[in-house]
C-alpha cells in the first residue's frame, strides 16, 4: 500500500501549545514539508518571535534561536552573515514583524539579507490575550479597540508586503491565507518559493499568511477561518508581488 | 611593525581584528564613530564581517545571531546607543552568549554631550538591563591597556559564556598614543565551534539557543546556577593596578581616564612629602574586592581613600563596600563631560587631609 500523506520528518511528534484550530499549527507543517523536500533539515537555522509562535521550536526538528520581540530578522542577519550556506529564516507575527520590529524588518528586506521570513498576519496580538495588532481590520474588536478599530484614530491596518514591494531588494513577496485546503495548497507553494529563492541565493523572500486566531477572535475554527475570508481578503489582497 | 600611533578607537578596532574577531555590527555614534569606521574597510580584507546596522537594536540583536552561530561577535557605541541595547544585553546574558561590547561612554543623562564621562559606571557593571545578571566589565585606561583588553575579552566571554564590556570613554577613543600589536596577528580561525553553536542539526540533536524558562521552577534554576558562576567570576578575575601603595597613608581610588589623570596627582602629592597611593580596578565587575579589603586589613597604613570619578559618585559605592567601613571613604566627582585637571583632585585631597 502507498503512503500518500505522513508527518514530515522535520516536524516532532509532541502535541503543540496551539489553540486547537489555530493557523499556527497548519503553517508549522508547510513550513516543515518544504524543509523535507528540499532535504534542507540539517542545514536550516529557524529564528521564533515573541508571540504565540515562541515556542517553534519545540515543534520544528531543526536548530533554532529564540529572538526578542520583533528583531527576529537582526537576528536572523547575524545568523546568516556568519553561516553564509545554511538556511535560514524567521517566524514571526503581526505584532513582532510591523509594529515593534518595523525598522529590523524593513532594513532586513532593503539590505536583502539572504533570509525567509514567514509573517503570520492573524490582525490580533495572540500572545498577549487580544489587543489591537497593526493588521487589526477596520471596526474589528479587540480587547484595546473594544469598539472596533477606528481608522480615523488608529489608522488602517498596515500592508505589509505592498510596503516592502516598494523595496528594490527583496526577491520574493507574496501573500497567502489559510482558510481553506485550496489557499493552504497555495501557501505551501509560496512558503516552497520563498525558501527556493533563499536556497538559489536570491535574497530576501517573505511570505505573508492570513491565519486565524480562534482564541482572540472568539469564533470556532470554522466559523474563523470563513471569517478571513469574509472580512480579512478585502484588506489584504492575496498573490505574489515580487518574484 | 613596531610601535604605531594610533587613535584609541582605531586602535581597539585594529585589535578587534587581530583578537579574531567575526562579526562587527553598529549604529554609527559620537565619540566611538571611527571604530565601525575603520572595521567596515579592514575586517572584510580580514575575512570578518561589518554591517551597520539599522539601530542600536538592530546591532546588538546581530550580535545575538552571530553569537548563536558560533562566532565572534561585537558591537561598540555610546551612551544612549548603549540604552537602547540593554534589552539585547540582558538577553545574551539569558542565553549565556559570548561576545564583547565597547562602550565609549559620554556625558549623560539623556542625549547629554559626546564628551568623555564614566557616568555609566552603575548601568555597566550592576546589569544594565531587566532581570539578574552581570557582564564582565574591563577598564581600560590607556590605548595600549585598551589593545590589551581586546584580546582578553573573547576568551573571556567564551570561557564564562558572558557578554563582556570594554568600559573606555570619549578620551580614550579620540585621543592618539603608540600602541604595540607585536606578536599579534590575526589567526586563521582556529577556534572550534562552541558545543551548542547554531550550525544546522547535522547528525545531531538540534541546538537551540534561548532565554525563556517558562516551566516550573527551571529559570529559579538557571538563576541559581548563574550565581555560581558570578562566584567563580569573582574568585578568579578580578584585577586592579596598585601604584605606589607600600608605604601609602592614603590613596586614589579611579578608573579608565581617571585613573590616569589620577597617576599624575600621586605624583604632585609624592613631591610635596604626601604619601599617595592610586587603587585603579582594571576589572569594574568582577570588582576587586578582596584586593581593597586587604589594603585596610589590621596592621596597615592607609588612613583614608579618595574616589575620583567623572561622575557623580558611583564606583565609590563599590570602594565602600570593599572597605567595609574601615577607614572613611570620600568622593570627587566631576560630571557632566568635564575632565578633571590633577591640580583639582590635588585640591581636593588638601581639603580632605587637612
Ligand atoms: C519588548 C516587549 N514588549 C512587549 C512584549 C509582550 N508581548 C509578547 S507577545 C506580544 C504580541 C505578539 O503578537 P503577534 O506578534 O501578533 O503574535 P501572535 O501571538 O499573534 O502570533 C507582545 C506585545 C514583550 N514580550 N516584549
Ligand atoms: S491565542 Fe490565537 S494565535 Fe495564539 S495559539 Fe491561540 S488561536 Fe493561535
Ligand atoms: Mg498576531
Amino acid at each position: 500500500m502507498a503512503i500518500v500523506a505522513q508527518k514530515p520528518e522535520s516536524l516532532l511528534d509532541v502535541t503543540t501549545h496551539y489553540c486547537p484550530g489555530c493557523g499556527h499549527g497548519v503553517v508549522h507543517r508547510l513550513v516543515a514539508e518544504v524543509i523535507d523536500e528540499f532535504g534542507i533539515r540539517e542545514t536550516t537555522i529557524g529564528v521564533s518571535p515573541v508571540g504565540c509562535s515562541i515556542l517553534a521550536y519545540n515543534y520544528l526538528d531543526i536548530d533554532f534561536a529564540e529572538a526578542i520581540h520583533g528583531r527576529a530578522p537582526a537576528i536572523a542577519t547575524g545568523i546568516k552573515r556568519m553561516h553564509p550556506d545554511k538556511i535560514v529564516f524567521t517566524y514571526q507575527g503581526d505584532g513582532d514583524l510591523i509594529s515593534i520590529g518595523g525598522n529590523e524588518i524593513l532594513h532586513a528586506a532593503n539590505r536583502g539579507e539572504k533570509i525567509t521570513v514567514i509573517f503570520i498576519n492573524n490582525a490580533i496580538y495572540g500572545m498577549t490575550g487580544g489587543q489591537m495588532a497593526p493588521t487589526t481590520i477596520p471596526g474589528q474588536k479587540t480587547t484595546t479597540t473594544p469598539l472596533g478599530r477606528s481608522v480615523e484614530r488608529e489608522g488602517p491596518p498596515i500592508r505589509v508586503v505592498e510596503l516592502l514591494n516598494t523595496l528594490q531588494a527583496p526577491s520574493f513577496l507574496a501573500r497567502v491565507s489559510t482558510h481553506d485546503a485550496k489557499n493552504i495548497m497555495k501557501a505551501k507553494k509560496a512558503i516552497r518559493k520563498a525558501f527556493q529563492m533563499q536556497i538559489e541565493g536570491k535574497g530576501f523572500s517573505l511570505v505573508e499568511v492570513l491565519s486565524n486566531c480562534t482564541t482572540n477572535w472568539k469564533l470556532e475554527p470554522a466559523t474563523a477561518n470563513r471569517w478571513i475570508a469574509e472580512n480579512m481578503l478585502e484588506f489584504f489582497p492575496l498573490g505574489t508581488v515580487r518574484e | 611593525m613596531g610601535k604605531v600611533l594610533m587613535k584609541g578607537n582605531e586602535a581597539l578596532a585594529e585589535a578587534a581584528i587581530r583578537a579574531g574577531v567575526d562579526g562587527f555590527f553598529a549604529y554609527p555614534i559620537t565619540p566611538q564613530n571611527e571604530v565601525g569606521e575603520y572595521l567596515s574597510l579592514h575586517l572584510p580584507e580580514a575575512g570578518g564581517v561589518f554591517v551597520q546596522a539599522e539601530s542600536e537594536l538592530g546591532a546588538i540583536n546581530m550580535v545575538f545571531g552571530a553569537a548563536a552561530a558560533g562566532k565572534r561577535a561585537m558591537t561598540s557605541s555610546s551612551g544612549p546607543g548603549i540604552s537602547l541595547k540593554q534589552e539585547g544585553i540582558s538577553t545574551l546574558a539569558g542565553a549565556e552568549m559570548p561576545c564583547v561590547i565597547v562602550n565609549m561612554t559620554r556625558g549623560g543623562p539623556g542625549l547629554g554631550n559626546i564628551a568623555p564621562a564614566q557616568s555609566d559606571y552603575f548601568q555597566a557593571t550592576k546589569g544594565g538591563g531587566h532581570g539578574d545578571y552581570h557582564c564582565i566589565v574591563l577598564a581600560p585606561s590607556t590605548i595600549q591597556e585598551l589593545v590589551d583588553f581586546m584580546f582578553e575579552a573573547f576568551p573571556l566571554a567564551e570561557k564564562w559564556r558572558l557578554p563582556v564590556m570594554i568600559l573606555g570613554d570619549g578620551a580614550l577613543g579620540q585621543m592618539m598614543e603608540p600602541v604595540d600589536f607585536r606578536g599579534r596577528e590575526r589567526l586563521a580561525d582556529s577556534r572550534k565551534q562552541p558545543e551548542w553553536a547554531l550550525t544546522g542539526a547535522k547528525g545531531r540533536k538540534p541546538h537551540l539557543v534561548k532565554s525563556l524558562f517558562l516551566h516550573g521552577d527551571d529559570l529559579y534554576h538557571f538563576n541559581l546556577r548563574q550565581q555560581e558562576k558570578w562566584e567563580k567570576i569573582q574568585a578568579e578575575e578580578p584585577k586592579l593596578e596598585l601604584v605606589a601603595m607600600e608605604d601609602a597613608d592614603y590613596a586614589i581610588a579611579a578608573f579608565g581616564s581617571m585613573g590616569r589623570i589620577a597617576g599624575s596627582v600621586i605624583d604632585l602629592a609624592r613631591a610635596e612629602g604626601i604619601k599617595l597611593g592610586l587603587i585603579r580596578p582594571l576589572t569594574l565587575w568582577p570588582f576587586p574586592n578582596k584586593a581593597i579589603a586587604e589594603l585596610v586589613g589590621d596592621g596597615t597604613l592607609l588612613q583614608r581613600i579618595l574616589t575620583v570619578e567623572m561622575n557623580l559618585g558611583q564606583m565609590v559605592e563599590d570602594v565602600r563596600l570593599a572597605v567595609n567601613g574601615k577607614i572613611p571613604v570620600d568622593f570627587f566627582g566631576s560630571p557632566g563631560g568635564r575632565v578633571p585637571m590633577p591640580e583639582e583632585v590635588l585640591a581636593e585631597l588638601h581639603k580632605i587631609i587637612g
